[in-house]
């Protein structure tokens, strides 16, 4: 290398500009992974607050707290903002941070793009949380938005919600664009696609999945939007259109939009597994098959959340056939993980917890799924607590413990710091806890027969209720803890080393701890 | 055959695991229900669960097993295999026979359940915003059925019934021993009619009629209670549907006694009404059919649901008052009572709004003016 490019060199690789410019205007694929994963982590608090709000409420029988127009808009937003807010964005901040060190890629393939992808959603979702102070009030027919309830007898500050709803769509289509130009062209020599690590595997998979679905949604808001304001019929009975036509094309996404939230955490958690029991991954090649075929089948079963509409028996046996199918494909990762430890080291370090709690725990949320799965018993199933276990289960100690994980298993890379085992296990136990005094009991008080979005409920009701806000909030303080360890970590801490983890193996354990502010301008070369 | 078995096996080991606990069986798991479908269902139920159990236990066994043996503590050397071709096709094969096996009844149950065909009794069955309308098909009967459960029991004024948020007016009143068919529809937005008990849930769609079935057997006569399961706007929660399964005789007794009733209501819309009479009868209406929505004092809820104490209509507007109680107001969650009060009960509700809650005007509308209204 000559002088004169070592200089220009040195220029390129200056720090991080001073002051919030440096976050406004950043490019740089670690900066802007922070700042998705610190906006999530807001979102989940103000959605978390939601939640407290509506299981106070649910406490014991009778309105005390709130009227059920404010129940209605809570869990509303409880939803949209957990899904959009909370649970998207921290995948795509860990894939910022997590999928150039993993391919051994210098940034982002787009980065002006990257930027632009993460400074939408505040706006987004400023636009959405202010409709809470207006007279109308905020969104209130459901995260699920079924016409006509959002359309001819929606609030006025749906229009909101709708412009909110294509900004977050408009983010995560970039971003996944991003995620796929990044993985194609960016990737170290040697790195082929079946030895790319999982992370970046379901990451691939699941950025497909959300330019495909993506658009979905915004064409279903968009409809609305068009009934709402400007005289079209699409989902209005009245003039020749179609309720149920809106249940088939938001689910069509919506069915998707589950994976979407469900495939990062399943390659987190298969970066973790092998790390902590110092053994390679059982079966790299089917987990990549197994996740494909995941992605698939998701595209051919969204009327499942359809089956009490009123389908004709041979779509209603198509979907039940389908939807079951699904069982094979994520029975083989669960299988691949339990064999991965079986005969391993194992230590059990806190990502490795939070990982262990996902298998078992995703995976009662897996049966229950297959529980709904089967249409004639769905009949007494669907839109009861029955449902709002099952998919809190998928989703909490699933895509949120994944994520968890994931931020204890990078933690020490990215701050050069060791966190507090201790305060770490103390989370842990607290949330695991927590989650399951929360959402276990839904399933008895679904079956015996209580319908979901509710905001007061029959007598027989009361004590499983009483138990869950109990454990809503031991869960939900508990987070506190992992916000404290956070900033305790930042600050300071025991210095970790460049491989991090005893049995960690992988292009992003080779850079140092913390890691730089650039990495691998130079591309590594994989074996 | 096969769910017999898994059956008589799921009894004794649920019958182990809840006889510390001491739970009634209804507290935790779905019911049994008192129709052939419902049974079936709860079987099929039973035997996913039990199916479930199984594969947890064998899979967690496994997974803990590692966790406690294969521990780095304990000495444990890892081994590097990594890859079993064998492994991967048998556990995609067993799973596959499972979900055939599982497949079979559930399909069985599902081409029974669609089977809508010589229905003896046909009722159809409308959502509004927020109650139920259940109309007799043939028979001339019909009628709206709406929550009984006062706001005082719901904002903790009140002790709370037994049958809290779980009674309404009107039972859907249905003979036991015949085949009952179910066509379900909304006027407004999507809701859910289901009755637990007969395994009945059906969206109820503008547009649309869903239809469904159930035979009650003889011998299980009785109060069944369900809600609305479909998220329909504010009072989502308070609109119940309460079933009384009755004997054929005493069916047909009850048709008689509503086509009677009806006669009579018109008839009494003709009479005299004092001011006293109708306010009485008024408050009954208004906290029947009003106050979910407009307050048990008049008082409005928040910026969706106006005030009616105080309101400029109610004070100096009464053609406008009766055209709205009567019309209902498009577009918003104010429907049309014309069909589902009676002229008295219109009349006795207006002259309430105009003179409670300080709204002291000292008008009076009579069941004549509705009538003229009408016309």
């Amino acid at each position: 290398m000559t002088t004169a490019t070592a200089s220009h060199d040195d220029h390129g690789h200056h720090g991080p500009a001073k002051g919030i410019m440096r976050w406004v205007l950043t490019t740089n694929h670690k900066d802007i992974g922070t700042m998705y994963l610190w906006f999530s982590f807001t979102m989940l608090f103000i959605g978390g607050a939601m939640a407290l709000i509506v299981r106070t409420e649910l406490f014991q029988p009778g309105m005390q707290l709130i009227e059920p127009e404010f129940y209605n808009q809570m869990t509303t937003m409880h939803g949209l903002i957990m899904v959009f807010g909370a649970i998207m964005p921290a995948f795509v901040g860990l894939a910022n941070w997590m999928v150039p060190l993993m391919i051994g890629a210098p940034d982002m393939a787009l980065p002006r793009m990257n930027n632009w992808s993460f400074w939408i959603l505040p706006f987004a979702f400023g636009m959405l949380l202010f409709t809470l102070f207006t007279d109308a009030g905020a969104p209130n027919f459901g995260w699920t938005f079924y016409a006509p309830l959002s359309t001819t007898y929606a609030p006025s500050s749906v229009t909101y919600f709708i412009f909110g709803v294509h900004m977050m769509g408009i983010s995560s289509i970039m971003g996944a664009i991003n995620i796929i130009v990044t993985i194609l062209n960016l990737r170290a020599p040697g790195m082929t696609l079946m030895k790319m690590p999982l992370f970046v595997w379901t990451w691939f998979i699941t950025a497909y999945l959300l330019v495909a679905v993506m658009p979905v949604l915004a064409g279903v808001v968009t409809m609305m939007l068009m009934d709402i304001h400007f005289g079209t019929s699409f989902f209005d009975a009245a003039g020749g259109g179609d309720p149920v036509l809106f249940q088939h094309v938001f689910w069509f996404f919506g069915h998707p939009e589950v994976y979407i939230m469900i495939l990062p955490a399943f390659g987190i958690v298969s970066q973790i597994i092998p790390t902590f029991a110092r053994k390679p991954l059982f079966g790299y090649a089917s987990m990549v098959y197994a996740t494909s075929s995941i992605a698939f089948l998701s595209f051919i079963v969204w009327a499942h959340h359809m089956f009490t509409v009123g389908m004709p028996l041979q779509a209603e046996l198509f979907f039940m056939y389908a939807t079951m199918l699904i069982a094979i494909p994520t029975g083989v990762k669960v299988f691949n993980w339990v064999s991965t430890m079986f005969r391993g080291s194992m230590t059990f370090e806190t990502p490795m917890l939070f990982a262990l709690a996902f298998v078992v725990l995703f995976t009662i949320g897996g049966f229950s799924g297959l529980m709904l799965a089967i249409a004639p018993a769905d009949f007494q199933y669907h839109d009861t607590y029955f449902v709002v276990a099952h998919f809190h289960y998928v989703l909490v100690p699933g895509a949120l413990f994944g994520i968890i994980a994931g931020v204890y298993y990078w933690l020490p890379k990215w701050t050069g710091n060791y966190f507090s085992e201790k305060l770490g296990k103390f989370h842990f136990w607290m949330s695991f806890i927590g989650v399951n005094v929360t959402f276990f009991p839904m399933h008895f008080i679904g079956l015996a027969g209580m319908p979901r979005r509710i905001p007061d409920y029959a007598l027989q009701f009361a004590d499983f209720n009483a138990i869950a806000t109990v454990g809503a909030f031991i869960f939900g303080l508990s987070q506190l803890i992992f916000l404290f360890l956070l900033i305790k970590t930042i600050r300071g801490g025991e210095k970790a080393t460049d491989q991090v983890w005893e049995g960690a193996e992988g292009l992003e354990w080779t850079i140092p701890s913390p890691a730089p502010y650039h990495t691998f301008a130079e591309p590594p070369h994989v074996k | 055959m096969f769910s017999r078995t898994w059956q008589r096996l799921s009894s004794v080991v649920l019958g182990l695991l809840s006889a510390p606990a001491a739970m009634a069986d209804w507290e935790l798991n779905m019911t049994r229900g008192v129709t052939e479908v419902s049974q079936s269902i709860y079987e099929l139920h039973m035997l996913i669960f039990w199916i479930c159990v199984w594969i947890g236990v064998a899979v967690f066994g496994v997974m803990f097993y590692s966790i406690f043996k294969h521990r780095k503590s304990k000495g444990a050397v890892a081994s590097q295999f990594h890859e079993s071709l064998g492994l991967e096709v048998l556990w995609t094969a067993i799973p596959a026979v499972i979900l055939i096996a599982m497949a079979v009844p559930a399909t069985t149950t599902l081409i029974k359940m669609y089977d809508t065909t010589n229905a003896d009794v046909d009722i159809k069955i409308t959502g509004h915003q927020w109650k139920w309308q259940y109309d007799y098909l043939g028979e001339d009967v019909g009628f709206f059925s709406n929550l009984t459960t006062s706001q005082d029991e719901i904002y903790d004024r009140a002790e709370k019934g037994e049958n809290y948020l779980l009674e309404v007016d009107k039972h859907l009143v249905v003979p036991s021993g015949q085949k009952l068919r179910f066509l379900i529809t909304s006027n407004d937005v999507i809701h859910a009619w289901w009755v637990p008990e007969i395994a009945v849930k059906k969206d109820a769609i503008p547009g649309y009629i869903n239809e469904s079935w159930a035979i009650v057997p003889e011998g299980e006569e009785g109060i069944y209670r369900g809600q609305c399961a479909e998220l329909c706007g504010i009072q989502h929660g308070f609109m119940p549907i309460v079933l009384e399964v009755v004997t054929s005789d005493q069916y047909q007794v009850w048709l008689d006694e509503q086509r009677a009733g009806v006669e009579a209501e018109a008839a009494a819309a003709l009479g005299d009404f004092s001011y006293d009479d109708l306010m009485a009868e008024g408050a009954k209406v208004y906290a029947r059919s009003c106050a979910g929505c407009h307050g048990s004092e008049g008082q409005g809820m928040g910026s969706v649901f106006p005030a009616l104490a105080g309101s400029p209509m109610a004070l100096n507007d009464m053609a406008g008052h009766i055209d709205i109680v009567l019309n209902g107001k498009p577009g918003t969650a104010m429907q049309s009572f014309s069909a589902q009060l009676t002229d008295v009960e219109i009349a006795a509700v207006i002259t309430y709004e105009r003179n409670a809650w300080g709204n002291d005007t000292g008008e009076m509308a009579t069941p004549q003016m509705i009538i003229d209204a009408k016309k």
